[in-house]
């Protein structure tokens, strides 16, 4: 006999991930999944939001890894709070994860969440958290041919962050043909071109940030 | 190394639609995959083979149905499958489009006893 399904292999996923974010609702805070490869500026770009929103926005954290805690102790340096999910080896974070990390995140204290997902940029494009708003960081050095190879995740940002671009006159990256194609396949999508470490094109990001907050 | 995770649930979800229908073994599982999905079919059954020990499901053959990635320009408004994944319309060479399949990941049915 057979059995028609119909239903969609991330269901489950999904279906948490709309809890997650009814409890987010619920308590005012907007979410941010913050997603990228390993190594492009997850945790530089979370310090220097936090430093640039300093009494502007209460801002809480989560910290995906596959392993390490190294990521939250930096940032729990900044005053914020700090919640860490260790994925055990898991290449990504799922919503189950993210739904047993926010018991541990005083949601009544702040009113944007940031979420480091693991450094990758394949499995975290499947799995919704709960978030507002999906941010990819792409970076100078990993080249201009990302979107080519990882196109769902591409698809699927809200924002796209060109980071490390105090590289650019040493390395051959084409900001505007990477920014014409993401455009392409995603009509809807910003792109902010920056750098954590010279603090270029912060301020852009953060009140794109701000306005989605409705704070703008 | 998604397909662990993806297994999982499809496995979980296979093995709730099987008991609603009070089967007492799974022969089959029909699934549609999209192409952007980038899930590799053997990482599937290789995680399944060991994932379904001792469930209905146990022994089970998986079909995929692997569904290319299609766009519609918005330039010229032709639809097209992306094959090389370089972005352009074949036809306009414009790269703004508008992906209408390939990303699709479900369960289709079960064949079960
Ligand atoms: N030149 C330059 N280096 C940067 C910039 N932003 C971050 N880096 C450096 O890049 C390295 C990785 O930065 P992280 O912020 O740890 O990156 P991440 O994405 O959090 O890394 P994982 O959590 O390991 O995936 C560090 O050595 C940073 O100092 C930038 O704008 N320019
Ligand atoms: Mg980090
Ligand atoms: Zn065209």
């Amino acid at each position: 006999m057979e059995i028609k399904v119909l239903k969609d292999i991330l269901g489950a996923n999904e279906q948490i991930a709309g809890i997650n974010r009814q409890l987010l609702d619920s308590n005012n805070v907007f979410a941010v999944n913050l997603m990228s490869s390993p190594g492009a500026g997850k945790t530089s770009l979370i310090l220097e939001t936090i430093k640039r929103l300093k009494g502007k926005t209460r801002i809480g954290v989560i910290e995906g890894d596959v392993s390490s805690s190294l990521d939250a102790e930096v940032i729990s340096k900044e005053g914020v709070p700090v919640v860490q999910i260790n994925t055990g080896g898991g290449c990504h974070l799922d919503a189950n994860m993210a739904s047993s990390a926010l018991g541990n995140v005083p949601l009544k204290d702040i009113e944007l969440l940031i979420i480091e997902n693991v450094g990758n940029l394949i499995c975290p494009a499947e799995f919704a958290l709960g978030e507002h708003k999906n941010v990819l960081i792409s970076s100078i050095p990993e080249g201009d041919d990302k979107p080519f190879k990882y196109p769902l995740i591409f698809h699927k940002a809200d924002a796209v962050l060109i980071n490390k671009i105090d590289l650019l006159p040493y390395l051959k990256f084409d900001t505007e043909a990477f920014s014409q194609v993401i455009k392409g396949m995603n009509e809807e999508v910003e792109i902010f071109p920056l750098s954590c470490t010279t603090g270029e094109g912060l301020v852009q990001w953060v009140s794109w940030l701000m306005a989605q907050m409705g704070k703008g | 190394m998604h397909e662990l995770a993806i297994t999982k649930s499809m496995l979980d979800l296979v093995l709730e639609q099987a008991e609603k229908a009070e089967a007492k073994e799974v022969g089959k599982i029909n699934l549609v995959i999209g192409e952007m999905c980038g899930v590799v079919e053997e990482c599937v059954q290789f995680y399944f083979d060991f994932l379904s020990k001792g469930t209905s499901a146990e022994g089970a053959a998986l079909s995929f149905k692997m569904v290319p990635t299609k766009a519609r320009c918005r330039g010229c408004d032709r639809l097209f499958e992306l094959k090389e994944f370089d972005w352009t319309c074949p036809y306009c060479q414009g790269n703004n489009m508008e992906i209408v399949a390939g990303k699709e990941l479900f369960v289709e049915s079960i064949e079960v006893e």
